[in-house]
């Protein structure tokens, strides 16, 4: 399964974290130190997989962005870069060619979009379409009933 | 959003501040204008104080404005989240939608199932929102079940298990994604309270043939979950007909990858079931091109198929496919991977792709490099070691820091397992261990001074060479200015000191122990030196005191009193003590030709009056200050050294004037012969078991007052642990400072910046499964010269790496063997043995309650079927079937007999299926007089398992 969803900019500067598995709030803290120090560090054109603490994590980079999801040992990583993906192409076609400020001002939103894809750090759903049918359709319920 | 200012209605302090809330686009954007980290801390600081007093309102829009600005604070600046739990709870039963899914929001970031104790509070809220009402817009239920799935406790799974049945089964397409979600739901609630099982097993089956493509996915993704979790994976072979039949249908990449994760794990319980998916999963392999679930296609057949060798040439066939893949790091690194799988069962892969495997040693990725290296050295034998050992020593001088401790680390590990078991010439090997000091980068000082001293303890016939390297490292004045290899210069010093005897020139080692540049050691270290000083010297008089007594033995000659002295003494006495008894006798006289006499005696250890007291004067000079030392362990040493020396100095034997009379003296050769005895006791390894050998002394009752403490010592495991810790990766965390522009910029710098690193953006036609393609690797980040040094090292290891069949000493891992009987056996041991498994133990009853029904009437037919063509053969079988059938069916209670009814229904359409799938006859006959062979053996090793598995039997043919 999924332990967690790890958005980091190259900055190291987190984005959206997401945490499928039970972790303290200083465990949090400490992941994504580690973490951000392990993965911002490697070039690019390197392969996206890193071992760490007995898993593994699985990332990406998008534009300034590093998509990073923490699996377990025996898990698919093609699999993942290809969940990544499809997060990144529902993100994109939701927000309209999404960037890293849509991600900052709209974070509630990037995790409804994120909650449509993964729950309990399982994969929900395979169509792109689908995904973001669904979400338009829960934000537009969500502005009528806010009478907006 | 929610992100509008709303009027406070609250009454407090500041009137400014508490007349507009501030949004969260507020919040963020103060935060993004914030110059420093330290303004930043205040920004949030002061926010914070706004939420904790707006939290508080009794106003539903201000409290959720709050906490969705909370939240954001929580989930992007770590803060803590914990003390607003209450809060969010509160927002819950909102009639306002967003409100409610603020509060879900905060509440699945905030809660997990140990932390809270708020979460029982909730229970009734969600079982409100799992209702099927037009009341409950879908997202609603939708975050219900997120927030169930990341918090449930047991508590809480039991109290609303019950509750999710309705969203399982629900058929209508409109709830198809909640259906989804349920899935997803239970299984965390089976995870965490496995006594839900009855409940919510069957309809979890029920999805598995679900015409929603979402909730197959879904039901796929828990049971593989389940599947992979469980210890024992028996429980889950009833479904396996299920899993087949998608397995044969599903085009869907993601369903198949899962399905094949539960067959890696069931085939190796059921052979025949192995033959069954052996040809979906090749014909998958072959025909897919999806990277990921042709990995997933190897991956299992590695792992659980490795006895269809057909399969496995097809499998390695792809592998070395992936290791070729020159522009994508991710393939090579998998193909790596699966290497390592077959390592042990199919050494003959690594040997075929032992070119791709070495090449990869200079690949720029360190993950590439580590998984080469690592292969290379598992390959090690004991007639190769020698030469890979080298070459790796060569290729670690070239290469970075990093990668140069791996190699060595790797290279320490190997050599080191099991005492040195793969080193036959021990010469060479510390020698290399010598090497391995010389690299630059080297930072495995602990573990080269470990065995350097190991060997020196264990490996008599090594001492010399030892001693030699020893010298050399100690000689070396580069050494003394890497802090890492301080502990080797500590182990060489001890070597050169104890085992001195091998030593070709004692003086010398004396020179390198005292050079002015030791200073730099810490003092601990430097105290071993001077302890060594300490040793070599009392060596060199030693020495130089017996060759005089030689000198004098030779020059006398044949006295017959003497010769008689050496008769009775000779036998028993080794041959020193009687030349020092000999020399007791005062024979003043010496001849012309001492000098050329010694050197017939002894070569190596040639000392004269002047080198014996250049070497004191040395040695005074050099340690004299170290007596003032404020460091107690060198002072201490220092003025033992010094102490001899002074002893020595004042005896006779130095006021004798003349430069060629060399004489014995008998207050000399005391000291000499006290500290003789006091260095000639060769030091050893201590087992770890030796306390135990030792007698315990009459009348002395060790246990008097610890018999208590027994049963708490009996677990104490006393062996040694003579791991090493050897961390695969170590990463320098250094971040890369080039760039920190953030997002916003103009649009034609975008575009440029775009243009530049198009490699991280969305192409814009480009397709979702194009997504192995990368560009082509880097330059590689090493020297140039790599690439020959890779070259030198295909060409050389050509010869040497053969197959590791000739190591007799590596015990092969436990491969679960897929004949019949072997691996059935092993089956129900593992079954028997793990059934402590609370979940498994849970499913199984369910699963095998359900199915005895129906199997009982599929069972009979078949069997009669088969009485007729082999009747004889089989009328022991059938009747043993049939009693287990009964005995299964007598002990299922009452509840599950409403269940049976639609089982059988769902069972007996599903035989149908097989039915058609069943074209081809033949293979299956042959494979059921392997159950024949098979059944017989069960019932003669064990009674209990035979319920089981007739039930399973008939859904797989």
């Amino acid at each position: 399964m999924i332990h967690f969803v790890l958005l980091l900019s190259r900055q190291g500067k987190v984005r959206l974290t997401k945490w499928y598995s039970p972790y303290s709030q200083k465990e949090r803290t400490k992941v994504i130190h580690e973490l951000s120090g392990l993965i911002l560090a490697r070039a690019p054109k390197l392969c996206n997989f890193v071992e760490w603490r007995g898993y593994k994590v699985v990332y990406r980079r998008y534009a300034s962005l590093y998509f990073c999801m923490c699996i377990d040992a025996d898990d698919n990583e093609l699999e993942i870069l290809e969940i990544i993906h499809h997060f990144v192409e529902i993100l994109d076609r939701y927000f309209g060619s999404v960037c890293e400020l849509d991600l900052i001002f709209n974070f509630h939103k990037a995790y409804y979009v994120l909650d449509e894809i993964l729950i309990a750090g399982e994969l929900q759903e395979s169509s792109k379409k689908t995904v973001a049918r669904l979400i338009t359709a829960q934000l537009v319920e969500t502005a009528l009933m806010f009478n907006l | 959003m929610a992100a509008t200012a709303a009027i406070t209605t609250t009454s407090s302090p500041s009137l400014v501040d508490t007349l507009f809330q501030r949004s969260l686009d507020d919040v963020i954007r103060a935060l993004r204008s914030s110059p420093s980290s330290a303004s930043e801390e205040t920004v949030i600081s002061r926010a914070l104080d706004e939420i904790r007093r707006e939290i508080r309102s009794p106003d539903l829009d201000t409290k959720s404005v709050s906490l969705q600005k909370l939240t954001y604070l929580s989930s992007l600046h770590h803060l803590d989240l914990s003390w607003a739990a209450f809060h969010a709870l509160e927002l819950l039963p909102s009639p306002s939608l967003p409100h409610a899914r603020i509060g879900y929001l905060a509440a699945s970031l905030s809660f997990h199932p140990s932390s809270t104790e708020l979460l029982p509070l909730a229970t009734h809220q969600l079982r409100k929102h799992f209702a099927p009402s037009p009341a409950n817009p879908p997202a609603l239920a939708a975050s219900a079940l997120h927030l169930l799935a990341l918090a449930s406790s047991p508590d809480l799974g039991r109290h609303l298990a019950s509750d999710l049945l309705p969203l399982l089964s629900s058929q209508s397409a409109a709830s198809s994604s909640l259906r989804a979600k349920a899935v997803a739901t239970a299984l965390r609630t089976l995870a965490v309270c496995p006594d839900v099982a009855p409940v919510l097993f069957k309809p979890l089956v029920d999805c598995l043939s679900s015409s929603d493509p979402r909730t197959v996915s879904a039901a796929v993704g828990a049971f593989c979950e389940l599947a992979l979790a469980a210890p024992d994976p028996f429980p889950y072979l009833p479904l396996a007909p299920e899993f087949y039949r998608l397995l044969v249908d599903s085009r869907n990449n993601w369903v198949l990858i899962k399905v094949l994760k539960i067959f890696a794990r069931l085939a190796p319980l059921e052979p025949r079931l192995a033959s069954r998916i052996l040809d979906p999963i090749c014909q998958l392999l072959r025909r897919s091109h999806a990277k990921s679930l042709v990995f997933e296609c190897i991956r299992t057949i590695l792992s659980s198929l490795t006895d269809h060798e057909e399969a496995v040439r097809l499998a390695v066939d792809k592998v070395k496919e992936f290791l070729s893949s020159d522009d994508d790091p991710n393939l090579r690194y998998l193909g790596l991977r699966a290497l390592s799988m077959l390592e042990s069962a199919h050494p003959w892969v690594v040997e075929e792709s032992r070119e791709a495997v070495i090449k990869s040693l200079s690949d720029p990725d360190t993950n590439i490099r580590v998984e080469s290296l690592h292969l290379i050295v598992g390959m090690l034998c004991e007639s190769n070691v020698v030469e890979i050992c080298n070459l790796l020593n060569k290729y670690a001088m070239k290469s970075d820091p990093e990668f140069a401790n791996e190699i060595i680390g790797a290279m320490l590990v190997t050599c080191g397992k099991n005492l040195y078991e793969l080193i036959l010439d021990f010469d060479w090997y510390v020698a290399l261990l010598g090497e391995m000091v010389r690299n630059p980068h080297c930072a495995k000082g602990e573990e080269i001074e470990r065995q350097l001293v190991d060997i020196g303890l264990r490996v008599r016939d090594a001492r010399p060479e030892l001693v030699r390297v020893a010298r050399d490292l100690l000689i070396d004045p580069a050494l003394l200015g890497n802090p890492f290899l301080f502990r080797v210069l500590s182990a060489s010093a001890w070597v050169s000191g104890e085992y001195v005897e091998f030593s070709r020139n004692p003086v010398e080692l004396v020179e390198a122990l005292l050079q002015p540049r030791i200073n730099l050691l810490p003092s601990l270290i430097r105290a071993v030196y001077i302890q060594s000083v300490f040793k070599v010297m009392s060596f060199c008089f030693i020495s130089f005191i017996e060759q005089i007594q030689a000198v004098e033995l030779l020059s006398v000659g044949g006295s017959t009193q003497r010769s008689e002295k050496n008769d009775e003494q000779s036998d028993t006495v080794p041959l020193k003590t009687t030349e020092s008894n000999v020399s007791e006798g005062d024979h003043g006289d010496t001849t012309a030709d001492t000098v050329l006499l010694l050197d017939l005696i002894d070569k190596k250890t040639n000392f004269t009056r002047e080198s014996i007291s250049d070497l004191m004067n040395l040695i005074e000079t050099a340690v004299a200050p170290l007596s003032e030392c404020e460091e107690v362990e060198v002072q201490e040493r220092a003025r033992n050294v010094l102490g001899l020396l002074f002893t020595l100095r004042e005896t006779q034997f130095w006021n004798i004037e003349a430069a060629h009379e060399l004489k014995s003296d008998k207050e000399l050769s005391e000291i000499i012969e006290l500290l003789e005895a006091a260095f000639s006791e060769e030091l050893g390894p201590v087992s770890a078991n030796a306390q135990k050998r030792v007698s315990v002394p009459e009348g002395l009752n060790l246990n008097a007052n610890l018999s208590d403490l027994s049963k708490i010592l009996t677990d104490y495991d006393l062996t040694p642990s003579a791991s090493i810790s050897f961390s695969l990766q170590s990463y320098n965390p250094q971040e890369t400072k080039e760039d920190s522009v953030l997002a916003v910029e103009p649009s034609s710098l975008l575009a440029e910046h775009r243009k530049r690193h198009g490699l991280y953006y969305l192409s814009t036609q480009r397709d979702g499964d194009e997504l192995n393609d990368y560009p082509r690797a880097n330059e590689p980040l090493l020297p140039v010269d790599h690439g020959d040094a890779t070259e030198d090292l295909v060409k050389l290891t050509t010869p040497s790496l053969v197959p590791r069949k000739s190591k007799p000493t590596k015990p092969r891992p436990v491969v679960i063997r897929l004949d019949e009987g072997d691996g059935t056996s092993t089956s129900h041991l593992t079954t028997v043995k793990k059934s402590d498994n609370l979940l498994s133990e849970a499913i199984r009853g369910v699963l095998l309650e359900n199915e005895s029904q129906p199997s009982l009437s599929g069972k009979l037919d078949t069997s009669s079927k088969r009485r007729e063509n082999d009747a004889s053969d089989n009328s022991e079988l059938i009747s043993q079937q049939i009693e287990s059938v009964t005995l299964e069916h007598g002990n299922s209670s009452s509840r599950k007999s409403r269940q049976h009814r639609t089982h059988k229904e769902r069972y007996e359409s599903h035989f149908k299926n097989e039915d058609i799938e069943k074209s081809s006859r033949h293979s299956i006959k042959s494979s059921r007089q392997h159950r024949r062979h098979k059944h017989r053996q069960r019932g003669d090793v064990t009674a209990d398992i035979v319920p089981q598995t007739p039930a399973i039997q008939d859904f797989l043919l």
